[in-house]
C-alpha cells in the first residue's frame, strides 16, 4: 500500500509531477526556440515565456480534455499545454510543411483545435470576447465545457478587456480570464502607464468580481487557483478573473535584450523562477531525485526529437498561399 | 408571394433559418426587446425566445468577438451591427480575426456567422451615420459581402448566407428599409455570388448596388425615352463577384456604367471597371464611367445629402452625356 503524497492543499503526487514535467517541457522547448532563432532557423519574430511555465502549466492539468484555450502570441507554452504536437509546434516556428498550421501562422498564432487550443491571438486584447464567445457557445450547448483565456498585463487598458468582463459577468459565461502580470508590457512597466496598483485583481470590484491576485510562479498555487476558478465556471458561478504575478526571463520578443529592467529586480526574479523552485519543493517534500531526473532528461529527449522532426521537414508549400481562406478550401472570390 | 417591406424581409430571413437550424443565435444591440432600431427584427425575440435572441450591451468588439467565440465553437450566430460606420469601432475583430483565422490556422477553424448592418445615407444622419462601407469589407480577404436591393434578396441572401460556412457581412441599406415587393412564400435562398440582370439593355450597362438598383432602374426607364436602351445588373453579391454575368451583359452593349453610393476612391466599381478593362477591352465602345458619391464624408442637411449621392438625374445626365 502506497502513501499518497500531498500539499496542505491536497494536491497529489501524481498531479505533482506531471506539472514538474509540463513546467520543464515548456522551458526546454523555449529554450531551444530561442537557440534555433540565435542559427537563424526560427524566422519572423518570437516571444517567449521563459519564467511564465507554471502558469500554463497548471492550467493544461487542471483543465478537462475539451476545454478551451485562448492565448497570445506569447503562447507556445499555452498551447503545448494542451497536448499539442511539440514537432507541429516547432516545424511552424521553422514555416515547415509538416507545422500544425502548415507555415500559414507562424510562432504568434499556433493553433490545435483538435486539443482544444483555439488559437495565439496577436492583437492585444483580442482574444478575450473571442475566448467568452466559446463560453457562450458552450453554456447554450449545456456542454459544461470552460473557456481559459489568457493575457498579459497590458490588455488590462485595452477596451476589449472590459467589454469581454461585462459580457462575460452579465451572461455568467463558464470562462477563466487569466491575467499574466510579467510586470512590462512590451518595454514599459505596466505600473507607471495604468491608474491601480494591480491591473487586473484592482479591477475586478467593477465587474462584481473577486480580486484574484496569487503568485504566478508557485506551481501549487497556480494549480488550486486554476481548480476552483474552473470549478466554479463548470458548476454554473460564472466567470473569474485571475491575476497572477509573474516575470519574463527575457525580453518582450526575439533579440530584446530588455535593459530597461532594473539588474537587482531581474536577479530577484530569476531567484524565483518558477521551474528550479519547484524541483526544489519536490525534493524537500520527499520527492526524491530518482524520480525528477528521468522527467529532466525526458523532457530534453521529447524537444530534441521535436527539433529534429521541425529540420526534417520540407518548406512550407506554395499551393497553401491560395488554400483555406474559405471553407471549401479555396480562395476564389469570382467566377 | 406575400408583399412584404424589407424590414420585414430581413426578420423574415432571420426567423426562417432560426426555425430551421437549433444552432442560429442572434444577438445585437436593441435587436430583442426593442426589435432592433430599424424594426427590422421584430417578433423574433418572442417566437425563439430569451436565449436565442438577447439584447447586448454596447460593445461591438464584445458583440463580433463573441460571436466568432461561438462560430468556432459550434453555433451559427447572426450578430447586428446598428451602423455600418460602427464596424470601425470593431473593425479589428472583423478584419484581423474573423476574416484570417481559418486562413493562419491552415483551416482549423470556420467561422459560419453573418455581421448585419445598416448601411448608407438618405436619412440626414451624418457622416457617422451615413457611410457606405461595403468596399472596406470587400478590401479585406475572407470576408464574404453582400448588400440586396429587394424585399426577395433580402430575405433569400440573408438565409444563403446563415447557411454559408463562411463569415458574411451583411449590409443593408438604410433607405430600403421601407421598400415593400413581392417575396416568395416558404422556404427562400439565394445564392452568393450571382448578380442579377434587372432589365436587359441593348447599348449600355449600369451596374448598381443595393439603394442605387432602384435609381438606375428609373434612370433605365427615362434614357428609353431619350432612344437609349440601358440594361441594369443588380451586382448583390460583391464577393463572391459574379464577373460572368456582369461582363456577358457588358460584352453585349459595348459600354459600362457603376453606380455606387461609397465614396469615390477604391469603390467596388473601380474593381468592376478594372476588370472589363483587362477582360473584355476589345468589347468596349468607350470609355468605363462610374457613378459615386464625390470623395467626401457625407454631409448632414438634405440638400447637401441628396446632391452629393448619386440621383436618378444624374445616372440620366451622366449616361446620355457619355453616349453621345
Amino acid at each position: 500500500m502506497s502513501t499518497r503524497t500531498t500539499t496542505p492543499s491536497g494536491i497529489d503526487r501524481s498531479t505533482r509531477l506531471r506539472l514538474y514535467r509540463l513546467m520543464v517541457e515548456l522551458r526546454d522547448f523555449e529554450q531551444r526556440a530561442y537557440e534555433l532563432f540565435l542559427e537563424n532557423l526560427v524566422r519572423g519574430t518570437s516571444h517567449l515565456a521563459l519564467g511564465q511555465e507554471a502558469i500554463a502549466a497548471a492550467f493544461g492539468v487542471a483543465m478537462r480534455e475539451d476545454d478551451y484555450t485562448f492565448c497570445t502570441y506569447r503562447g507556445h507554452g499555452h498551447t503545448l499545454a494542451r497536448g499539442a504536437s511539440m514537432a507541429g509546434a516547432m516545424a511552424e516556428l521553422l514555416g515547415r510543411a509538416n507545422g500544425m498550421m502548415h507555415g500559414k501562422g507562424g510562432s504568434m498564432h499556433l493553433t490545435d483545435v483538435t486539443h482544444g487550443a483555439m488559437g495565439s491571438y496577436a492583437i492585444v486584447g483580442a482574444h478575450l470576447p473571442i475566448a467568452a464567445g466559446a463560453a457562450w457557445s458552450a453554456q447554450v450547448r449545456r456542454s459544461g465545457q470552460v473557456s481559459v483565456c489568457f493575457f498579459g498585463d497590458g490588455t488590462t487598458n485595452i477596451g476589449t478587456f472590459h467589454e469581454a468582463l461585462n459580457l462575460a459577468v452579465v451572461w455568467r459565461l463558464p470562462i477563466v480570464f487569466v491575467c499574466e502580470n510579467n510586470q512590462y508590457m512590451e518595454y514599459t512597466p505596466i505600473r507607471s502607464v495604468t491608474a491601480v496598483e494591480h491591473p487586473a485583481a484592482d479591477r475586478a470590484s467593477a465587474y462584481g468580481l473577486e480580486p484574484i491576485l496569487v503568485d504566478g510562479n508557485d506551481a501549487d498555487v497556480m494549480y488550486d487557483t486554476a481548480v476552483k476558478a474552473i470549478g466554479q465556471a463548470r458548476t454554473g458561478k460564472g466567470p473569474s478573473l485571475v491575476e497572477a504575478l509573474t516575470y519574463r526571463h527575457g525580453g518582450h520578443s526575439r533579440a530584446d535584450p530588455a535593459r530597461y529592467r532594473p539588474e537587482a529586480e531581474v536577479r530577484e526574479w530569476l531567484g524565483r523562477d518558477p521551474v528550479q523552485r519547484y524541483r526544489e519543493r519536490l525534493l524537500a517534500a520527499g520527492i526524491d531525485e530518482g524520480a525528477l531526473a528521468p522527467i529532466d532528461s525526458e523532457a530534453q529527449a521529447k524537444v530534441d526529437q521535436a527539433t529534429e522532426e521541425a529540420r526534417q521537414g520540407p518548406p512550407a508549400a506554395l499551393e497553401e498561399i491560395e488554400a483555406q481562406v474559405w471553407a471549401d478550401g479555396g480562395s476564389t472570390w469570382r467566377n | 408571394m406575400a408583399q412584404l417591406t424589407f424590414r420585414e424581409a430581413v426578420a423574415a430571413g432571420i426567423a426562417q433559418e432560426m426555425e430551421r437550424d437549433p444552432l442560429v443565435y442572434f444577438i445585437g444591440e436593441d435587436v430583442a426587446a426593442a426589435g432592433g432600431v430599424f424594426k427590422a427584427t421584430v417578433g423574433l425575440l418572442e417566437r425563439f425566445g430569451p436565449e436565442r435572441v438577447r439584447d447586448t450591451p454596447i460593445s461591438e468588439q464584445a458583440i463580433v468577438g463573441a460571436a466568432m467565440g461561438a462560430a468556432m465553437t459550434g453555433l451559427r450566430p447572426i450578430v447586428e451591427i446598428m451602423f455600418s460606420d460602427f464596424l470601425a469601432t470593431c473593425w479589428d475583430m472583423v478584419a484581423n480575426q474573423v476574416a484570417k483565422t481559418r486562413y493562419m490556422t491552415g483551416g482549423q477553424v470556420s467561422l459560419p456567422l453573418v455581421i448585419r448592418t445598416a448601411n448608407g445615407g438618405g436619412t440626414r444622419f451624418g457622416a457617422q451615420h451615413s457611410q457606405s462601407l461595403e468596399n472596406w469589407a470587400m478590401a479585406v480577404p475572407g470576408l464574404k459581402v453582400l448588400a440586396p436591393s429587394t424585399p426577395a434578396d433580402a430575405k433569400g441572401l440573408l438565409a444563403a448566407a446563415i447557411r454559408d460556412p463562411d463569415p458574411v457581412l451583411f449590409f443593408e441599406q438604410k433607405s430600403l428599409y421601407g421598400t415593400a415587393g413581392e417575396v416568395p412564400d416558404g422556404e427562400h435562398l439565394e445564392p452568393l455570388g450571382t448578380a442579377v440582370i434587372r432589365r436587359p439593355g441593348r447599348d449600355c450597362t449600369i451596374v448598381a448596388l443595393a439603394a442605387m438598383v432602384p435609381k438606375a432602374l428609373t434612370a433605365a426607364d427615362r434614357l428609353s425615352g431619350l432612344d437609349i436602351d440601358a440594361g441594369v445588373v443588380d451586382v448583390r453579391s460583391l464577393v463572391p463577384l459574379d464577373t460572368r454575368t456582369i461582363l456577358g451583359e457588358v460584352r453585349k452593349t459595348g459600354r459600362l456604367f457603376t453606380v455606387e453610393e461609397n465614396p469615390r476612391l477604391c469603390g467596388w466599381g473601380a474593381e468592376i471597371a478594372s476588370i472589363a478593362a483587362d477582360e473584355c477591352f476589345d468589347d468596349l465602345d468607350g470609355p468605363i464611367v462610374r457613378i459615386t458619391t464625390p470623395h467626401v464624408p457625407l454631409p448632414a442637411a438634405d440638400v447637401l445629402e441628396d446632391a452629393a449621392m448619386p440621383s436618378v438625374d444624374r445616372i440620366v445626365n451622366t449616361v446620355k452625356g457619355a453616349m453621345r
